[in-house]
């Protein structure tokens, strides 16, 4: 059975660049451990041939942390739980701080995030100010995840020269009620629709170990394929303190790998950006298999509320992998 | 003099706090090992400032 799975994905995926649909990513996801060095060989065959060997690198940085009025389940920055994070805003010369260093990796993207439900004036007047100050003295693509837009503000962002944006479904239709309930999944939708129309390129994935089951984790892979955006950011949960989904298990490191597989083998063309919790889901041996296994970009440094994996481990590992770093002027 | 486990909160006397020493390896602290009040924390690309308003400034990558 799986050697049929494996034989029509090289067929339909690898050959003709087709993803997967729904049914077989959800066959994907169910595959023996014993399956999975040959999925991933295969996913990254097929990110091979669609993407190529470079790896885009990013780091992110939270323009306003905490405090958000919006209920996420996962997230320790809402105001409605107790979590330990506090509300704090970044000031403009630390900002181009943090964007340097980002480029001083090697980066090509740089993203500025808010934890709100969407952006008022005086927050994209710090991000219009931000991005002129990063301009000004960094050479870095600069993307942003400011929640929910509306038009008018979509057009604001291309015109201060936003590069990209970034708004994630997090997850499956079915299983969002379950992830937040302050807002809807068709409304994160509605918004990514306008980013992708406007021109900017779409940054757009999810969080899988959320409790949803493999089908809904395969809902999410063919959904984002039909938003078909430039980016898909795949996070593992980090279950945090204070959250409603603080005792979730982790995600057991050959699920994450089989969705990884899974999401390189539905969106072929996409760049898979390894996201939150790779470190406590995969490790340093994980993240290694999953480069091999269809990731084609990574996020470098620290995340918004937590710490990532030193930035001089990643750029060895992709250095020992023989993946370059993919080059600002190739982004653009 | 009562210390204060960064993550937790909790009296670093009172209690395992293996688990949260485990888990800052990958976080940054969010109370203030001398009086246990919430700090302001801004995590940066290649690190972290905390603040208390008593207390002042810790720093770490």
């Amino acid at each position: 059975m799986s050697e049929d799975l494996l034989t029509r994905a090289r067929r339909q995926v690898l050959e003709e660049g087709r993803g997967l649909g729904y049914d077989d990513v959800v066959e994907v996801l169910r595959l023996p451990g014993a399956d999975i060095p040959g999925l991933l060989e295969l996913a990254h065959d097929v990110r091979m041939r669609w993407c190529g060997p470079e790896v885009e690198v990013e780091g992110i940085v939270s323009l306003k942390t905490g405090g958000c009025p919006e209920d996420c389940h996962f997230c320790s920055q809402s105001g409605q739980f107790t979590s330990p994070v506090r509300s704090v805003w970044l000031n403009i010369p630390e900002l181009v701080e943090a964007a340097k260093q980002t480029a001083a990796t090697g980066a090509s993207e740089f993203c500025i995030v808010a934890a709100v439900r969407g952006p008022d004036e005086r927050l994209l007047s710090q991000v219009r100010d931000g991005i002129e100050a990063i301009h000004a003295e960094v050479d870095i693509n600069i993307a942003c995840s400011l929640g929910m837009l509306t038009q008018e503000q979509v057009d604001q962002l291309v015109e201060m020269g936003v590069h990209r944006y970034n708004h994630n479904l997090e997850s499956a239709r079915s299983y969002f009620p379950d992830v937040a309930t302050t807002h809807s999944w068709e409304e994160r939708w509605a918004t990514c629709e306008m980013v992708r129309e406007a021109g900017m390129e779409l940054c757009c994935g999810g969080i899988v170990g959320m409790g949803e089951t493999l089908e809904q984790r395969a809902e999410l892979a063919t959904q984002l394929a039909e938003l078909e955006p430039h980016e898909v950011p795949l996070n593992f949960l980090n279950p945090r303190p204070g959250t409603p989904f603080e005792s979730l298990p982790v995600l057991e490191s050959g699920d994450a790998l089989r969705t990884i597989a899974a999401f390189r083998l539905a969106l072929p063309r996409t760049i898979l950006r390894y996201a939150g919790g790779r470190e406590i889901t995969l490790g340093d041996l994980g993240t290694r298999d999953g480069l091999l296994g269809g990731i084609n970009a990574v996020i470098v440094g620290n995340y918004l509320t937590t710490l990532g994996r030193d930035p001089g481990d990643d750029l060895q590992l992709l250095d020992d992998l023989q993946m370059p770093i993919k080059e600002l002027s190739k982004t653009l | 003099m009562t210390t204060y486990c960064d993550r937790c909160g909790e009296p670093t006397d009172a209690g395992d706090h293996r688990a949260c020493e485990s888990s800052r390896q990958l976080e940054p602290p969010r109370y203030c090992p001398a009086c246990r009040r919430r700090m302001k924390v801004q995590v940066l690309p290649h690190g972290w400032v905390a603040r208390c308003v008593e207390h002042g400034e810790l720093t770490g990558a």
